[in-house]
């Protein structure tokens, strides 16, 4: 019996070590985007016009822009979340370590695994915090308990929710308040050790409290991962992150240190938006 | 194979399943259908819609089964359709938030799940021997009419939440009354759904077969009725009539029956969706 | 003048809402009325527990048990029909169809739960059970086999139609977080979106059962008219609607006791449907705050 649960053990170790190889290469296990050229249409409408932009690893590079300008578009991109959206249709390669994301090959669960999601308003599954957080390795087929028991109570502490749930993990995940209920989901991405962590507009549905506490875990997370966050919060771009990338109807307008699109963007446009005349 | 190629080929066979199990429904549809048709197509003529019934398979008629299921039609629609629609706008306008209103809302939902049989017998017990109808036209329209009402109920409560409240701010604005809301404004906006909600359930009536053999419908009718009071067979009893007896000619003749039973149900279920199309157009 | 007529309106408009209670009460009545008195002839202990049904013979007996058997078993065999594909093709729908498929299935679909039953018997005698014969050829003419198949097939759009509405109502986020971690579409329908719409599944699971204890015409036509207490779905049997059926085709006189049979019947009826239905409502009422 105990035997048994080694073995299944080290499987599922080896099996994530395989996964990851391509990407360990790179230094702290970080990995890198390149998108070259990307076009996007829903149906007929054009919402991304020819985007390149290519993403540093343990950065974290915010997507800023007003609504509808294909932000959020763009970051779906990276884990083919709009795959399954009617009337999808791109052009352009997305390279992750080289190798093409939308390459026939490629299995578009494993790349999920590689690059994890936060979403705009928190979206627990109605199951116990423990079931969300584990979810991710369940259904990769993990079955050793001691294992799935270990990531879970790791990505919580990641999380910086383990103090605080770690009594009532059988709990339904739905009795958090929303700010606990985002830091799950963020727990949730991280149990699966993702290299890079994509968030939609994470903090758009809290208040100011849980939103400052996510933006301390971005911050910390920055170190492991690489994270793409697209907000419409200015202040949060110019507080969290590295790099900061301007879009607008559908164009990379301005992409640089984000120090620099705050302090002296180079495009006029940049320049209104940031100051607040327009968006 | 890893466990990621394994989730994936049961993704798509259950993918090819789910495609299988909708075919396999929509095919016995089709079956279904085209059989009945090879059975009964070159038995109907004009003389079939217009003959009485009779003993000979060859000679029988479907005159006195369809006048009684128009007959039933009528009289349904003239006592179900105004009942349902002002219950359902009594409970979508004026009913409060009460026990009255919890015990109605529970009420009709068990009403519509009754099986269609029990109204039967309740129309059997009180229309035909209480109320002294008989095994009329009247007592079967009345047990039908009951049997849809809460059909009609839900559909024109649909109809009427689904109008905007910005529509009734207007008029009441405007100085005009509850009722004068409700006549002038909400029921034509709603008007279409409501009809698709009569619609619907009149042609589930006209498909109803046992609670009219439970009030005394007859199997064999030498004539046409000629008043509500008057004894009665309908389409769907003639055909289940027909089904039972042996001989080849009757079984072409319930076929034939039954095309002129699904023509009637699947025109009427068009016009239903027809409306609706219409109505939800013009609602947004 | 104006308050009067409003008054009377609103009140008259009451009175049409109060007919469907008086319909429930009417129903209750009549059934509790004449089984009453059908008990007061008949123990209700041999009701319950005499296994034969014999009142139209000169051996009298009066065990409900043979036609609740032919019941419950020509409604487990829809069931076992209804429930696998009814359930696939909702899920199929709800989460693999494109959207233009899914509009045109659901209301060809639903035609097949319009069509009267009195046609379903035809399909299920005429063509079914000659059809079956053929691979079981013990198979007698008059079987629970064959309505219990067409009863499934009749029922299946219930189950599509309403578990769909139910998926169909579970939030896009939910999908997209699960997706998101790397699962297929088989794993989310299964591990988030069915549980996460079970109360609704549930509710129309019941009514299908409910719709096909009610059911008449096909097992009339189709399941014969011998009550008998068996599970075997080769032979003849006859259910609670259909006996009711048999002896209002015949001539029963009113205040007899063969005539009280078939409320002592409807009772038994109505007490299963009447169950499944409250239980359902309960059910919907609890699923539909979880999503407002």
């Amino acid at each position: 019996m105990a035997k048994e649960i080694k073995v299944t053990m080290e499987k599922a170790i080896e099996k994530n070590i395989n996964i990851s190889s391509a990407i360990a290469e790179d230094e702290n296990h970080a990995a890198r985007i390149d998108a070259k050229d990307i076009k996007v249409w829903y149906e007929d409408f054009m919402a991304i016009k020819g985007i390149t932009m290519k993403i540093k690893p343990n950065t974290v590079t915010a997507f800023i822009g007003p609504s509808g300008c294909g932000k959020s578009t763009f970051l779906r991109l990276f884990n083919r979340m709009n795959d399954y959206v009617d009337g999808f249709k791109m052009e352009g390669k997305i390279k992750l370590q080289g190798n093409n994301i939308y390459g026939k090959k490629v299995l578009v669960e494993e790349l999920r695994k590689e690059i994890g999601m936060v979403f705009q308003k928190p979206n627990p599954f109605p199951k116990s915090i423990f079931e969300n957080v584990a979810y991710g390795l369940k259904i990769q087929g993990i079955k050793d308990k001691k294992f799935i028991n270990a990531r879970v109570e790791k990505a919580l502490k990641q999380a910086d929710l383990w103090d605080e749930v770690k009594d009532n993990l059988k709990k339904s995940a739905l009795a958090l308040s929303g700010g606990q209920q985002q830091r799950l989901c963020i727990a949730r991405t991280l149990a699966v050790e993702p290299s890079i962590i994509l968030m939609d507009e994470p903090t758009s549905a809290l208040d100011p409290i849980s939103t400052a506490k996510i933006e301390d875990l971005i911050f910390e997370l920055k170190e492991k991962y690489t994270i793409i966050i697209v907000t419409h919060n200015m202040q949060q771009a110019s507080r969290i992150s590295d790099y900061t990338a301007f879009f607008y109807l559908g164009e990379l307008i301005e992409y640089d240190k984000t120090k620099t699109i705050f302090t002296k963007p180079s495009k006029k446009q940049t320049e209104n938006y940031i100051t607040g005349r327009f968006g | 194979m890893n466990s990621i190629q394994k989730n994936r080929l049961k993704d798509q066979l259950f993918k090819f399943w789910g495609i299988a199990c909708t075919l396999f429904a929509l095919i016995l549809l089709v079956v279904f259908i085209g059989d009945i048709l090879i059975d009964g197509i070159q038995r109907i003529d004009w003389d079939f819609i217009t003959d009485l019934p009779s003993r000979k398979a060859e000679k029988s008629g479907i005159y006195t089964a369809l006048m009684g299921s128009i007959w039933i039609l009528l009289l349904t629609t003239i006592i179900a359709f105004p009942v349902g629609v002002a219950a359902g706008v009594y409970l979508e306008e004026y009913s409060k938030k009460n026990r009255l209103s919890a015990l109605l809302e529970i009420n009709i939902s068990n009403l519509a799940g009754v099986p269609s049989i029990i109204y039967g017998l309740l129309g059997l017990e009180v229309f035909v021997r209480i109320m002294g109808l008989g095994a009329s036209v009247l007592a079967g329209a009345l047990t039908l009419s009951l049997l849809i009402l809460p059909i009609i109920i839900v559909a024109t409560r649909e109809s009427v939440k689904a109008i905007p409240q910005s529509l009734r701010d207007a008029s009441y604005a405007l100085g005009a009354s509850k009722w004068q809301t409700i006549w002038n404004q909400i029921l034509p906006a709603s008007g279409g759904g409501i009809l698709t909600g009569v619609i619907l359930a009149l042609s589930r009536a006209v498909g109803e077969t046992a609670p009219l053999i439970v009030v005394g419908a007859l199997a064999y009718v030498p004539f046409a009725p000629a008043s509500p009071m008057d004894e009665f067979s309908v389409l769907p009893i003639q055909i289940f009539n027909w089904i039972s007896r042996p001989q080849h000619g009757f079984v072409e003749n319930a076929a034939a029956a039954i095309i002129i039973l699904l023509l009637i149900t699947f025109v009427m279920n068009g016009i239903a969706v027809y409306f609706r199309n219409k109505w939800q157009k013009k609602l947004k | 003048m104006r308050k009067i007529k409003e008054f009377v309106i609103e009140k008259s408009l009451l009175s049409s809402a109060l007919i469907t209670i008086a319909v429930t009460f009417g129903i209750i009545s009549v059934l509790a009325v004449e089984a009453f008195q059908f008990f007061s002839e008949v123990s209700i202990v041999d009701f319950l527990t005499d296994s034969q049904w014999t009142p139209l013979f000169t051996d009298k007996h009066y065990g409900i048990l043979p036609l609740l058997s032919g019941t419950l078993l020509t409604s487990f065999i829809a069931i076992s029909v209804a429930l696998p594909v009814g359930l696939s093709i909702s899920i199929y729908l709800s989460e693999y169809a494109p959207k233009s498929f899914r509009k045109t299935i659901k209301p060809l679909l639903e035609l097949l739960a319009s069509i009267p039953t009195v046609v379903y018997g035809f399909f299920a005698l005429i063509v079914v059970t000659p059809f079956l014969q053929q691979i079981i050829p013990d198979l007698s003419g008059f079987n629970s086999l064959s309505a219990g198949i067409v009863m499934g097939i009749m029922i299946i759009p219930f189950i599509s139609s309403l578990s769909e509405d139910a998926l169909h109502a579970v939030p896009k986020a939910m999908r997209e977080a699960s997706y998101g971690m790397g699962a297929t579409k088989l794993q989310t329908a299964f591990k988030v979106v069915v549980p996460a719409a079970s109360s609704g599944i549930i509710v129309s699971i019941i009514l299908a059962i409910s719709r096909a204890i009610g059911e008449t015409m096909i097992v009339a036509i189709a399941a014969g008219q011998q009550p008998r207490l068996t599970f075997d779905p080769t032979v003849p049997v006859e259910t609670i609607t259909a006996y009711i059926v048999q002896v209002s085709l015949g001539d029963v006189q009113h205040g007899s006791i063969e005539y009280r049979t078939i409320f002592a019947a409807g009772i038994t009826l109505f007490v299963f449907t009447f169950l499944l239905n409250t239980l359902s409502f309960y059910i919907r009422k609890k699923y539909r705050q979880k999503y407002e």
